[in-house]
């Protein structure tokens, strides 16, 4: 029960709240408003992780999202969610929680021993060591390095969690709740602008939350910011977004924000999601995202118990946790101190401040002096003891010579360190903003906007609690009139206390160490140390992208926010070129990581993508029909009699359609309605075919190209009137091809007076096919008459299908008697069933794109996208018929005249006919002239279309092979790897070559 | 997400309504036939691909459909002018100077 670290009093947990929980199986308690973080330092307990790469023991080093060891696994209903930051997950009772990349225990750790050959692991050891030998890489390598690699275990089930989506606009959207923060959104929400205020934490306040020694409006920070966010609560045009990561800043000032908003709670609502993303549109930004510290780059400064000065004053004023009995404060600022003097002031004990500075302010000297504890200026740490947690620092004298002599060493079970601090420019970066030198400030700020955003307050280099206030302030009201053209006027609060701190340092640290066998850590999560980075520098990495990739530094989770600019500042001496010369690399989304849920959201499953489904699906369900995915549409694709297999279903199908009838559902095949006086020329124009004098009631097959010449689309048009025509697309096609009318229609002809509209849709099309078909539809039509001379081979008429309005083709795409029924589409249902029931009659069968394929293959009908991969020409797949000679224009004409189009050796579209008659050629195999060609023979062609033939009893195939056309009666081959296929050359048309059948 | 602003409609709207088509003024000739084998090339696949200010063509494809041209530095993603299809080319050097780039 006892939480030997926790304070008297003080700190924003409920103490009246126990909650319990467990960290790797031990039972732990803690308090409502607690971290997990703050719950185990409460506990006494430091050490959490393992690092990436020599697994060396780590501990809590931040209070906040740029934590880099303690990265944990949180269960949940039954499931693990890795890496999740301990300092960022909310206590709640029975919160189960583990620690990572440990093997057998967190204690004892095996992978350990790559520690101890750290000497193996330099910058770029993966660049050196995994070149050779190139087998070692599937056997050895490869498997260690995933074993090793990655801190947590991915969960195992799917995502039982779901997301939501919303979005957002906003005049002013305010990122961060500091003083800063709160200052700017109260000085928008004042002039009547709709704010949005999102803060990482699961509390607005930022650092005024752990704040001791400061007071706003004579009261103590934190009270000031519960008023102003009540004051915020209760106005209607303000959003206040707790919990809510702006994790992406993209064009247009358009910011996602991640929101959690379930994961702290122990039972939340199932109506809720985990997560919200939030699409903001905001016509201003403020960024007021504050400012983090930077570690101290000493010997083991990774040791765990050693963590930033300013965590160590928010575990204890806003958790009411003490991250130590003997503390040291290492530090080159004037902030850690106050850390030190909170910790005094709870009666822990501080066994020194050591500062690097050789005369640290004389003010805070003396509040040193006033509360015993030793100051040490002029001194660094040079190294730390301990296994598992700090016990005594190692201390070095600063020599005018820039030598460091031993100092001695002091006792401590926990050491607060400060280097200074670096404004969080990340969102400002990811505006495309240039960030700037700013020698001063030894920091890179935020330079001239390029979005509608301004930062404010610390994320600018800018601290003091009062200076802070003003500048949010300010930056609100700029903001809300930048965005409304409104001001207003307001009272503002003023602070006491909280003043900008001097002093910082860059880079590593001297000491008086062997610099052969010290780690002093720049990047904690990626394990890179010092030493790395000027190890780089010396094996040629100039560029600080380069470095950062050779030594990975700043490339774990944080984007180096902690390491970056201790890593710039040693590449830069060991360079010897300025900071600013050497750059920073650019931050970029996300600032956290981001769960993939939040960016799938409900498109998922089901709702991943629309599923097409026509009006024979259920029909085709109940009668056993096999589907096929023909891109969003589900399409019948077979009908297996019992005991059938799809061979033998097919073969059955494409038998009965020539012997008797098939009805096949085309209704997924794209269909354009063109009208107005000019629809003819305009298809004309579009089309290779003619069409003017295509008479009213009558069909003609359609090719389109594009204007390089090449085919892209086909189809038949009918013409209902000299100002309407019935245009038919490939299933797949018809969204582009609609696309491509409108294009030329409205940009390239405004001239023509024609409407285009897509009417896929709007119609179902069931097609009869077969010796029999005009006898299976006859007792259902009315008002046509369908003998062949009144309605012969490619006509369209407009009927009745059981007195329901329907256009009615006679084409066929099968080389049968064949007839496509469009009906309105709330009909569908009925036009399939109806005629499903009377086929049957007569014998006949429902036939889905398999037999489709094969049926239209034996007739050397071309699939576009299947026979034509986008280089094929109609002269190419033999369809110079279906040219438009006389024809002034067409998209297509002019690119079928450039010289490579009508050059020799041009691939063309052929029939193949294997010498055996029962092997059956693989669809893509290549084609050579030589039966067993040399290595690096380029093929001839290759197979676009195979098929066992069931009116032939044979396979057949399509192919488009070089000069093709010229080698008819030729024999080629078709090499495979069990040896090379004789194959002989033929023209595309396998089955009723006169079309006698057509004409019936 | 680009924020983009539709002449026909009026309204800005976001990318997601909206589908690119590329480079803007390049008009099919009137006759092709009469264009050398090298116009038609250029006319086909030359594009000016370049960094800084351009024309460019938009369809609001899930609103009112209609084609219309955009001015647009590519280097910012800043829109500096929006004019319906069949308009002149705006004085692309005199908007840049205008906006600063
Ligand atoms: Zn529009």
């Amino acid at each position: 029960m006892s939480q030997p670290f926790r304070t008297e009093k003080g700190g924003r947990i409920d103490r009246a709240e126990q909650l319990t929980f467990t960290f790797d199986g031990e039972e732990l308690h803690g308090h409502k408003g607690d971290t997990l973080a703050s719950a185990l330092l409460a506990n006494g307990i430091h050490l959490v992780g393992r690092s990436f790469k020599y697994h060396r023991p780590r501990g809590i080093v931040t209070a906040g999202s740029e934590e880099p060891n303690a990265l944990v696994g949180i269960y949940r209903n039954g499931d693990q969610t890795p890496n999740l930051r301990a300092t960022q997950v909310e206590l709640y009772q029975d919160l189960q929680a583990i620690s990572q990349n440990r093997f057998p225990s967190l204690g004892f750790d095996v992978g350990a021993v790559n520690d101890l050959l750290s000497p193996l692991f330099p910058a770029g050891f993966y660049y050196k060591t995994f070149m050779w030998p190139k087998s070692f890489w599937d056997r050895v390598y490869e498997p260690i390095i995933r074993s090793a690699a990655g801190l947590g275990r991915p969960p195992k089930n799917p995502d039982h969690d779901y997301y939501g989506n919303q979005y957002a606009h906003c005049d002013v959207l305010v990122v961060g709740s500091g003083p800063a923060g709160l200052a700017a959104t109260l000085a928008a929400a004042e002039t009547g602008a709709r704010v949005i205020l999102c803060d990482e934490q699961a509390e607005f306040g930022g650092s005024l939350l752990s704040v001791a020694s400061a007071s706003i409006d004579g009261k103590d920070p934190s009270i000031w910011v519960s008023e102003t966010i009540q004051k915020l609560s209760a106005m209607a045009n303000v959003t206040l977004l707790p919990r809510t990561t702006a994790f992406g800043y993209f064009a247009h000032n358009f910011i996602a924000l991640a929101e959690r908003v379930t994961e702290h709670l122990k039972d939340p609502d199932p109506k809720l999601p985990r997560e919200r993303l939030w699409q903001v549109r905001a016509r201003e930004v403020v960024i007021a995202a504050g400012a983090i510290e930077r570690p101290m780059a000493f010997p083991e400064n990774d040791r765990p118990g050693v963590m930033l000065a300013e965590a160590g004053r928010t575990y204890l004023n806003r958790y009411g946790v003490k991250v130590g009995h003997k503390v040291l404060v290492a530090t080159a600022c004037d902030t850690a101190w106050q850390a030190a003097f909170d910790l005094a002031d709870h009666g822990v004990e501080v066994v020194a401040i050591a500062d690097i500075r050789e005369t640290p302010p004389d003010n805070l000297i003396s509040i040193a002096k006033a509360r015993g504890i030793r100051v040490e200026a002029g001194c660094v740490v040079t190294g730390t003891l301990g296994r598992k947690r700090v016990k005594a620092a190692l201390l070095g004298r600063l020599m005018t010579s820039g030598q460091v002599a031993s100092g001695g060493q002091v006792e401590c079970d926990a050491l607060l360190m400060s280097a200074g601090w670096t404004p969080t420019v990340s969102l400002y970066s990811q505006s495309r903003g240039k960030v700037v030198w700013d020698a001063e400030k030894g920091a890179y700020v935020p330079g001239k906007p390029v979005q509608k955003e301004r930062s404010t307050g610390a994320s600018k280099g800018l601290y003091g609690l009062q200076a802070t206030l003003e500048d949010g302030y300010a930056a609100g009201e700029e903001a809300a009139r930048a965005a409304t053209g409104k001001t207003a006027t307001f009272t503002r609060a003023t602070a006491s206390g909280g003043e900008a701190g001097n002093g910082g340092t860059l880079g590593a640290l001297p000491h008086d160490r062997d610099a052969s066998r010290v780690k002093a850590f720049v990047d904690y999560q990626n394990d890179v140390t010092a030493k790395d980075v000027k190890l780089a520098v010396r094996e040629g990495m100039h560029s600080i992208e380069h470095i950062k990739r050779y030594t990975t530094t700043g490339m774990a989770t944080d984007q180096g926010r902690l390491s970056n600019m201790n890593a710039l500042q040693i590449a830069s001496g060991s360079l010897e070129r300025p900071m600013p010369e050497v750059g920073l690399t650019t931050f970029r989304q996300p600032y956290t990581p981001t769960t993939f849920g939040l960016f799938a959201g409900v498109a998922r499953g089901d709702f991943f993508d629309p599923v097409r489904k026509t009006p024979s699906h259920d029909w085709v369900v109940g009668n056993g029909g096999v589907f096929e995915d023909v891109s969003q549409w589900k399409r019948a694709w077979y009908f297996p009699k019992t005991g059938e297999d799809m061979h033998a279903a097919v073969a059955r199908e494409c038998k009965t359609v020539r012997e008797s009838v098939g009805l096949f559902d085309a209704s997924t095949l794209g269909k354009i309605e063109v009208v107005g006086p000019d629809a003819a020329e305009f298809l004309e124009r579009m089309y290779t075919n003619p069409w003017k004098k295509l008479a009213p009631g009558r069909c003609r097959y359609g090719l389109l190209l594009n204007d390089a010449g090449f085919i892209t689309d086909d189809g038949v048009i009918g013409r209902l009137a000299e100002d309407r025509f019935h245009v038919t697309t490939t299933t797949g096609g018809a969204p582009s091809v609609f696309a491509t009318m409108e294009d030329y229609l409205q940009t390239e002809w405004p001239d023509l007076d024609v409407w285009i509209t897509s009417t896929t849709e709007q119609y179902a099309v069931a097609a009869v096919q077969g010796p029999k078909a005009r006898e299976v539809i006859a007792p259902f039509i009315e008002g046509v008459d369908l003998s062949a001379e009144a309605l012969p081979h490619m006509s369209v008429k407009e009927a009745t299908f059981c007195g329901v309005p329907c256009r009615l083709f006679r084409i066929s795409f099968t080389g049968e008697l064949g007839f496509e029924i469009n009906v309105p589409r709330r009909h569908g249902r009925m036009l399939w069933e109806t005629l499903a029931a009377e086929i049957e009659k007569h014998g006949g069968t429902p036939y889905g794109t398999e037999s489709m394929h094969v049926l239209r293959a034996e007739k050397g009908y071309i699939i576009v996208g299947q026979d034509t991969d986008g280089t094929v020409t109609p002269h190419d797949a033999g369809m110079s018929w279906a040219i438009g000679k006389k024809k002034f224009d067409f998209v297509g004409k002019r690119g079928l005249e450039r010289p490579d189009l009508i050059a020799e050796n041009r691939k063309q579209f052929v029939g193949l006919l294997t010498k055996d008659p029962k092997v059956k050629l693989e669809e893509g195999a290549q084609i050579t002239t030589a039966e067993t060609p040399a290595t690096g023979t380029p093929a001839e062609g290759h197979v676009t279309s195979s098929y066992y033939s069931p009116a032939l009893d044979r396979t057949i195939a399509l192919a488009v092979v070089k000069n093709g056309h010229a080698l008819e009666g030729q024999t080629l081959y078709v090499p495979m790897p069990d040896g090379s296929i004789p194959v002989e050359v033929t023209g595309t048309v396998f089955y009723d070559k006169e079309g006698a059948r057509l004409n019936v | 997400m680009l924020l983009i602003y539709c002449p026909y409609c009026q309204v800005k709207r976001a990318e997601t309504e909206f589908h690119c088509g590329g480079e803007a003024h390049i008009a099919r000739p009137s006759d092709p036939s009469k264009t050398t084998d090298e116009d038609w090339v250029d006319f086909l696949y030359t594009r000016s691909n370049i960094k800084g200010v351009y024309a460019e063509r938009w369809r609001h494809i899930h609103g009112c459909g209609r084609f219309f041209n955009a001015v647009r530095d590519t280097v910012s993603d800043d829109f500096l002018k929006f004019y319906k299809a069949g308009e002149p080319m705006p004085d692309l050097n005199a908007l840049a100077a205008e906006a600063g780039k």
